[in-house]
C-alpha cells in the first residue's frame, strides 16, 4: 500500500476513529475529552483531504479495491476507493462542513445529556458520507447511503422523548427506504446486465448495452439503460427529497441544528446529486430519464420554494429553502450539466450550512424558539449572526457576485441551452422559483433581525397569533417546549452573540458563501472533472455556454442585464415592502389569500395522503390479512376446523366401542367373511 | 484431524451432558445443573471448531464422513458426513446453544436440570439432522427434535402452552409423517438403500418426483415455515420461553430450509422445477403478505415471529430461483436469520424477565431507563431491517441479486422488504424504546446487567462482522452449492 493509498484510508478512518472512542468509549471520558477526540479526527481527516485534493489535481486518480466483501457466484463484491477529481471535492466538501459543524456544536449542544453521543453520531455520519463519495463500485456506495440514512434517523430522533422527533424519524426512515427499494433494484439490473457492480467497468461497457431493452410488461420493450437509470434515481429521489418523496425532509428539522447544517442541507441530501453525477456515463444514454429527471427537479425546485414563503418556522424556512435548492441541482442533471450541479452542491453546501447553523445561534439567543413571530430586530444583538445569514440569503437568492448566484445562473442557462424534451417548462420553473428564492430569503432576514423587537412584547399581534396557533394546535407545541423547559424566562434578558464556538464556523463558512463561486471558470466549464463526469455529444448545454463564458466579472455584468437578477431583487425588495414598510400587510395578505395560503401550509396535501393511503392503508391491509387470513381461513377453518373433524370422527367411533362382547364378536365374523372373500377373490382373478 | 470421529462428537457432546444434567435431579442441585450445562455447550462448541478449521472449501462431496451399520437388514447406516452448508449450521447451532445456556442462567428458577438437558440434547439432534447422510438416520433426528422443542414449550411456556405445544407437535409431526412415505419408497426405488448419495442417482419418473416433492414439501413447509402452513410459529413462540423462542427461530425453522436443500433439490429436481413457480409464489406470498401481517401485530414476540417467516421466504425463494447467488443468499440468510431473531427475542426477553408483558402498548420510552439495552435492541432491529453493514442485509441483498436474474417482478416483491421490514422492525421499537417514560414500571427498569450484556454483545459482534465481511461465510458453501445446483439442474427421469 502506498503513503497515497494509507492517505486514502486516513480520510473515513479518522472520524470512525472519533466516533467509536466517542460512542463506546464515551462512559469513562468527560465532555471535553470526547470533543477533542471526535474534532482532532475531523482535522486529520480535512487536513488528508486536502491533500488528497491537491494530488488528485495533479493528476493522480486512484481506482482499487481495499478488501474483498464477499464471492458470490461470479461476482466478487469489493469495497474499494475511486479517487477522482469528483470524489475528491466531495471530500473536501463533507470533511470541512462537518469540521465545522463539530465545532459549532461545542456550543449548541452545550447544556445537552446527550453531548457525548452527539459527537460520535456526526463522526460516524462522517464516515458513512465518505465512504459513500469515495466508492468505486455500486455496493459500497449502498452500504453508505443506508448507512447516512441510519445516522440521519438516530440524529433526527436526538431528542428521542419529543413525539415529533421520533414520528420525524420514522418517516425519514421509510420514505428514504422506498427510494432505495428503487435504487436496490436498479443496482440489481446493473449487475445483471453488466456482471459486475465495479464503476469503470460499467460504465465501460454501458454504450454496448445502450441499444438494449427489456420487457417489464410482457410485450411492452423499454430501453434498458432507461429502466436503470430512472430506478436509480429513485434512489436520489428519496436521498435527495425529490418530488414526491420530499416529505421527510421539512420534517427532519426535528434533529438538533448542527445536524440540519451538515446532514439534512450540506452533504447527505446531495447524495442524490453526486450519485447521478457519478452514473452520467449511464444517465447520458437516456433521453427519457434525463427528462424525468430534469421534471422531477423543476416541480421540487418551484413548488418547494412556494411552501418556504408561508413559514413562520426559521429552521422550516430554510428547509424548504434546501429542497428548492436540491430541485435545482437535479434539474441540472436532467439537463446534463453535472458539472454545473455539483457546483451549486458545492456552493450550497456553504450558504446553506451558515444559513441552519446562524439559524441555530438565532435558536440559542431566543433560548429555543424558532418561530419568527417571536424575534424581529435582532441584528443590533447579534452582528456576527446577522451578516454571515446575510451572506448566506444573498448567496441563495442568486444574487451576484455571492456563491449562489455563479451555480445557479449556470443551472438557469444551462437548461435554456438543453435542447430536450421538457427543458422548456423546466427553464421557466427555474426563473420563476428565482423570485419566490429572492422573497423568502430576504423575508427570514427582515423578519428576524429588523423591524419590530418582538421577542420582547407578548402583546405583539404576531406572537398573539403564535400563542394561539400552539394552543389550539398541541402537537405542535409540544415538538418546541419538551426540549428546553426554561425557555418561559427567555424574555428576562436581551438576547446576545453566541459564543465563539458557535460564531467562528459562520465566518468560516460564510466566507467560500461569497467567494466560492469565483472559481466556475476552472470548475464548471474547464477541465476539472475531467473524465469523471461523462457528457454526450448530443447533450450541448454546459458546451454551449462555455462558449459563451468569457470569465467572471464578464458573468456578473451579463447577468444584470437579464431577469434572473432582477426577478431576485424583486423578490428582495418584496420582502422589504411587506415586512420592513408595511408590516401589517403580511396578516392582510394572508386573509386576502387565505386559499392558496392554506393550500401552501398544508404542503399541498402530501402529508395527509401519506398517512391516510400508504400508512393506514397498509395497516388496513395487514389486519385484514391477519384476521381475515392467518385467523379466520387458516387457523379456524383449515387447523382447528381439521381438529373439529377430527374430534367429530372420534365421537362416533367411540360410539363402536360399546363393551358389548356381541358386538365386538359380530364385528369379528363380518372382518373375518370380508377377508376371506377379499382373498378367494384375488386368488379366483 | 480426522482420526477423531468430531460429527459423532458434534452430536453426541451436548446430548451426553444433556443426560448428566439430568441426573443432577431436582432443583437443589441447580447450580450444578447450570454450570454443568454450560460446560456441555461450551465443549459442544469446541468440538465443532476444529470441523470449520479442517474443512477444505474446495473438496467437492462430504467431509468427516463416518459411516457404522445400524440396522443390517434394511440396510440402515449409521453415516454422517458435511458439505460448507452443513458446516456453517452446525456452527450456528452449537453457538446459539452456549447463548441460550447463559440467557437463562438465573432466569429459569423451576425444574433448572430438565430445562437445561432439553436444550442440550436439542442441540445434539439438531447436528445430528445436519450431519445424517442416511435417509432414516435423518428422519430419526429430524423427527426427535420434536420431543424436546415439546417439553420446552409445555412446560416452561406461558399461559396458552398447551394450545401452543400440542399445534406445534401436530402441525410438524404430521407434516413430516409423508415424508417418511417418500423415504420408504425412495429406499425400494434405489434397490434398498437409504443413503442419500444414492437418493441422488436413482431415476424417478415426473409423477413420483411430484409425489415425493410433495410429501418433503409437507415436512419442510412446515418447519420454515412457509406461507400457509405457518400458523404454529407466531403461537409457538409466544408461548415459547426465550430460550425456546432463541433455539426455534434461529436453528429449528433452518432444518425445513436445509430439508430442501438436501433432500427436495437433488433427489427430486424435475420435480422441484416443475414447481418452482409454486415455490417462489409461496416464498412471496411470505415476504409480502407477512410482512403486512407484522406491521399490525401488538405481541412483541408475535411480531418477531411474523418477521420470521417474512424473512425465511428469503431462503425458500432463494432456493427456487437455482441460481449461485439465490441459494449462497439462502444459505446466508439463515446463518444471518439466526443472529438476528435470537438477538430480538433475546431482547424480548430482557424486556419480559423485567415487565411480564410482551405487548407493545405496555412500554414506551425505555431508553429513558435502559440505554444500553437500547442501543443493542437498535442495532438488532436495524440488522432485522437489513441495513447494509449488519448481516440481516447481506443474505437478502444477495437473494434479490439472485432473483433479478430470474425475473424482474420476483425481484420487486422480494424488495418490498426493505420498506416492510424497516416499517414493522422500527415501528415498534419507537413504540417500545422511544417516547417519554410510559409509566411507573417503565420508570423503574433497571439496565441490562453483565450477562445480558455479554449475551447480546456477542450477537452484536457476530451480527455486525457478518455484515461487514460476510465472505469467510460465503467462501465454505461455494462447492457445496456448486453440487447442489449441479444435481438440481440433471434431469433424472428415466431414459
Amino acid at each position: 500500500m502506498s503513503d497515497m493509498q494509507k492517505l486514502y484510508l486516513l480520510v473515513p478512518l479518522a472520524p470512525l476513529a472519533g466516533a467509536i472512542a466517542a460512542g463506546l468509549g464515551g462512559w469513562a471520558l468527560s465532555r471535553r475529552a470526547v470533543h477533542c477526540i471526535t474534532i482532532l479526527g475531523m482535522l486529520v481527516c480535512v487536513a488528508a483531504s486536502v491533500l488528497v485534493y491537491q494530488d488528485v489535481m495533479l493528476g493522480h486518480h486512484f481506482n482499487g479495491a481495499l478488501y474483498t466483501w464477499m464471492v458470490s457466484g461470479n461476482t466478487r463484491f469489493e469495497i474499494g476507493f475511486l479517487i477522482d477529481p469528483l470524489s475528491a471535492t466531495m471530500m473536501i466538501v463533507v470533511s470541512f462542513v462537518s469540521l465545522m459543524v463539530h465545532i459549532y456544536t461545542i456550543g449548541y449542544m452545550a447544556d445537552d445529556p446527550g453531548y457525548k453521543r452527539f459527537f460520535s453520531y456526526i463522526s460516524l455520519f462522517t464516515f458513512a458520507m465518505l465512504m459513500l463519495v469515495m466508492s468505486n463500485n455500486f455496493l459500497q456506495l449502498f452500504f453508505g447511503w443506508e448507512a447516512v440514512g441510519l445516522v440521519s434517523y438516530l440524529l433526527i430522533g436526538f431528542w428521542y422523548t419529543r413525539p415529533t422527533a421520533i414520528y420525524a424519524n420514522l418517516k425519514a426512515f421509510l420514505v428514504n427506504r422506498v427510494g432505495d427499494f428503487g435504487f436496490l433494484l436498479g443496482i440489481a439490473l446493473v449487475l445483471m446486465y453488466f456482471g459486475t457492480l465495479d464503476y469503470a467497468t460499467v460504465f465501460g461497457n454501458a454504450a454496448s448495452l445502450s441499444a438494449n431493452t427489456i420487457e417489464l410488461i410482457p410485450g411492452v420493450a423499454w430501453s434498458l439503460m432507461t429502466v436503470i437509470c430512472i430506478l436509480l434515481f429513485i434512489g436520489a429521489m428519496g436521498k435527495s427529497a425529490q418530488f414526491p418523496l420530499h416529505v421527510w425532509l421539512p420534517d427532519s428539522m426535528e434533529g438538533p441544528t448542527p445536524i440540519s447544517a451538515l446532514i439534512h442541507a450540506a452533504t447527505m441530501v446531495t447524495a442524490g446529486i453526486f450519485m447521478v453525477a457519478r452514473m452520467s456515463p449511464l444517465f447520458e444514454l437516456s433521453d427519457t430519464a434525463l427528462t424525468f429527471v430534469m421534471l422531477i427537479g423543476a416541480i421540487t425546485a418551484f413548488f418547494m420554494a412556494l411552501i418556504a414563503t408561508v413559514q413562520y418556522d426559521i429552521k422550516r424556512v430554510v428547509a424548504y429553502s434546501t429542497l428548492s435548492q436540491l430541485g435545482y441541482m437535479t434539474m441540472a442533471l436532467g439537463a446534463s450539466a453535472y458539472s454545473a450541479a455539483i457546483f451549486h452542491l458545492f456552493t450550497h453546501a456553504f450558504f446553506k450550512a451558515v444559513l441552519f447553523l446562524g439559524a441555530g445561534s438565532v435558536i440559542i439567543a431566543m433560548h429555543h424558539e424558532q418561530d419568527m413571530r417571536k424575534m424581529g430586530g435582532l441584528a443590533k444583538y447579534m452582528p456576527i449572526t446577522y451578516l454571515t445569514m446575510l451572506i448566506g440569503a444573498l448567496a441563495n437568492a442568486g444574487l451576484p457576485p455571492f456563491a449562489g448566484f455563479f451555480s445557479k445562473d449556470t443551472i438557469i442557462e444551462a437548461l435554456h441551452a438543453s435542447p430536450l424534451a421538457g427543458a422548456g417548462i423546466a427553464h421557466v420553473l427555474a426563473v420563476a422559483g428565482v423570485l419566490v428564492g429572492g422573497f423568502y430569503s430576504f423575508r427570514l432576514i427582515f423578519y428576524t433581525f429588523h423591524g419590530k423587537e418582538r421577542f420582547a412584547d407578548p402583546d405583539h399581534p404576531d406572537v398573539k397569533a403564535c400563542e394561539a396557533e400552539r394552543a389550539h394546535d398541541n402537537h405542535h407545541a409540544d415538538g418546541h417546549d419538551a426540549h428546553d423547559d426554561h425557555h418561559q424566562d427567555s424574555h428576562a434578558h436581551k438576547p446576545h452573540e453566541s459564543p465563539f464556538v458557535v460564531w467562528f464556523p459562520l465566518i468560516m463558512l460564510a466566507i467560500p458563501s461569497v467567494c466560492a463561486g469565483w472559481i466556475i471558470g476552472n470548475f464548471v466549464f474547464g477541465d476539472h472533472f475531467g473524465n469523471a463526469i461523462t457528457v454526450a455529444q448530443s447533450h450541448p448545454a454546459i458546451a454551449t455556454l462555455r462558449h459563451e463564458f468569457h470569465g467572471v466579472v464578464p458573468m456578473v455584468t451579463h447577468a444584470i442585464t437579464t431577469l434572473p437578477f432582477w426577478l431576485a431583487l424583486a423578490g428582495a425588495a418584496a420582502a422589504f415592502y411587506i415586512y420592513i414598510l408595511q408590516p401589517t400587510l403580511p396578516a392582510v395578505l394572508r386573509a386576502k389569500w387565505g386559499r392558496v395560503v392554506t393550500v401552501l401550509m398544508d404542503k399541498y396535501g402530501f402529508d395527509r395522503f401519506n398517512d391516510w393511503f400508504f400508512a393506514g392503508g397498509a395497516r388496513k391491509l395487514g389486519a385484514g390479512l391477519w384476521q381475515g387470513g392467518d385467523v379466520t381461513v387458516i387457523d379456524g377453518l383449515i387447523v382447528n376446523g381439521s381438529a373439529k373433524v377430527v374430534g367429530w370422527l372420534s365421537t362416533v367411533i367411540r360410539k363402536l366401542q360399546s363393551g358389548y362382547i356381541y358386538n365386538y364378536a359380530f364385528a369379528m365374523i363380518f372382518g373375518i367373511v370380508l377377508l376371506l372373500s377379499l382373498t378367494l377373490w384375488s386368488l379366483a382373478s | 484431524m480426522y482420526s477423531l470421529p468430531l460429527l459423532s462428537l458434534a452430536i453426541w457432546v451436548p446430548i451426553g451432558f444433556g443426560v448428566l444434567v439430568l441426573a443432577t435431579g431436582s432443583d437443589r442441585n441447580a447450580h450444578m445443573a447450570r454450570v454443568l450445562a454450560l460446560i456441555g455447550a461450551v465443549l459442544g462448541l469446541l468440538v465443532t471448531l476444529p470441523l470449520y478449521m479442517g474443512f477444505s472449501p474446495a473438496l467437492g462431496g462430504f467431509q468427516y464422513v463416518q459411516k457404522l451399520e445400524w440396522i443390517e437388514t434394511l440396510n440402515v447406516n449409521y453415516h454422517l458426513g458435511i458439505d460448507g452448508i452443513s458446516l456453517l449450521l452446525i456452527l450456528l447451532n452449537s453457538f446459539t446453544t452456549v447463548i441460550v445456556v447463559v440467557a437463562g442462567w438465573e432466569i429459569i428458577q423451576k425444574r433448572v436440570a430438565q430445562y437445561m438437558a432439553s436444550f442440550l440434547i436439542l442441540s445434539g439432534l439438531m447436528n445430528g439432522v445436519f450431519c445424517a447422510l442416511d435417509a432414516l438416520l435423518f428422519y430419526v433426528f429430524f423427527e426427535s427434535t420434536l420431543i424436546p422443542m415439546f417439553i420446552i414449550i409445555g412446560i416452561w411456556g406461558g399461559a396458552r402452552r398447551v394450545y401452543a405445544s400440542m399445534k406445534f407437535f401436530l402441525y410438524t409431526l404430521l407434516g413430516s409423517l409423508l415424508s417418511l412415505v417418500a423415504l420408504i419408497y425412495l429406499y425400494f426405488a434405489s434397490n434398498g438403500s437409504f443413503s442419500l448419495l444414492d437418493f441422488y442417482d436413482t431415476p424417478l419418473t415426473l409423477t413420483a418426483q411430484v409425489l415425493i416433492f410433495f410429501a418433503f414439501f409437507m415436512a419442510f413447509a412446515v418447519k420454515v415455515p412457509m406461507w400457509p402452513v405457518h400458523t404454529w410459529l407466531p403461537d409457538a413462540h409466544v408461548e415459547a420461553p426465550t430460550g425456546g423462542s432463541v433455539v426455534l427461530a434461529a436453528i429449528m425453522l433452518k432444518l425445513g430450509g436445509y430439508g430442501f436443500l438436501r433432500l427436495s433439490l437433488p433427489i427430486v429436481p424435475d420435480a422441484s422445477h416443475a414447481l418452482a413457480g409454486f415455490m417462489i409464489f409461496l416464498s412471496l406470498v411470505a415476504v409480502v403478505y407477512i410482512g403486512l401481517v407484522a406491521l399490525v401485530q401488538t405481541d412483541m414476540k408475535k411480531l418477531i415471529a411474523y418477521s420470521s417467516i417474512s424473512h425465511m421466504g428469503f431462503v425458500t425463494l432463494g432456493l427456487f430461483i437455482f441460481n449461485a447467488q439465490g441459494m449462497e443468499g439462502a444459505v446466508i440468510q439463515m446463518i444471518s436469520h439466526g443472529f438476528i431473531s435470537g438477538a430480538l427475542f433475546l431482547c424480548v426477553g430482557v424486556l419480559y424477565d423485567r415487565m411480564h408483558t410482551r405487548a407493545i402498548g405496555d412500554y414506551g420510552g425505555v431508553v429513558n431507563t435502559m440505554p444500553v439495552f437500547a442501543a443493542f435492541f437498535m442495532l438488532f432491529a436495524m440488522a432485522n431491517a437489513g441495513l447494509p453493514g449488519t448481516s440481516g442485509f447481506v443474505g437478502e441483498f444477495t437473494v434479490i441479486l439472485g432473483a433479478m436474474q430470474s425475473n424482474f417482478w420476483f425481484a420487486f416483491l422480494a424488495a418490498t422488504t426493505l420498506i416492510f421490514g424497516a416499517a414493522y422492525t422500527l415501528w415498534m421499537y419507537k413504540r417500545v424504546i422511544f417516547g417519554a417514560v410510559a409509566n411507573r414500571h417503565v420508570a423503574e427498569l433497571k439496565d441490562i446487567n453483565l450477562r445480558e450484556f455479554m449475551v447480546l454483545g456477542v450477537l452484536a459482534v457476530a451480527v455486525l462482522v457478518m455484515g461487514v465481511w460476510p465472505d469467510p461465510v460465503a467462501e465454505v458453501m461455494h462447492t457445496a452449492v456448486g453440487d447442489i445446483l449441479a444435481h438440481v439442474s440433471n434431469s433424472k427421469l428415466p431414459e
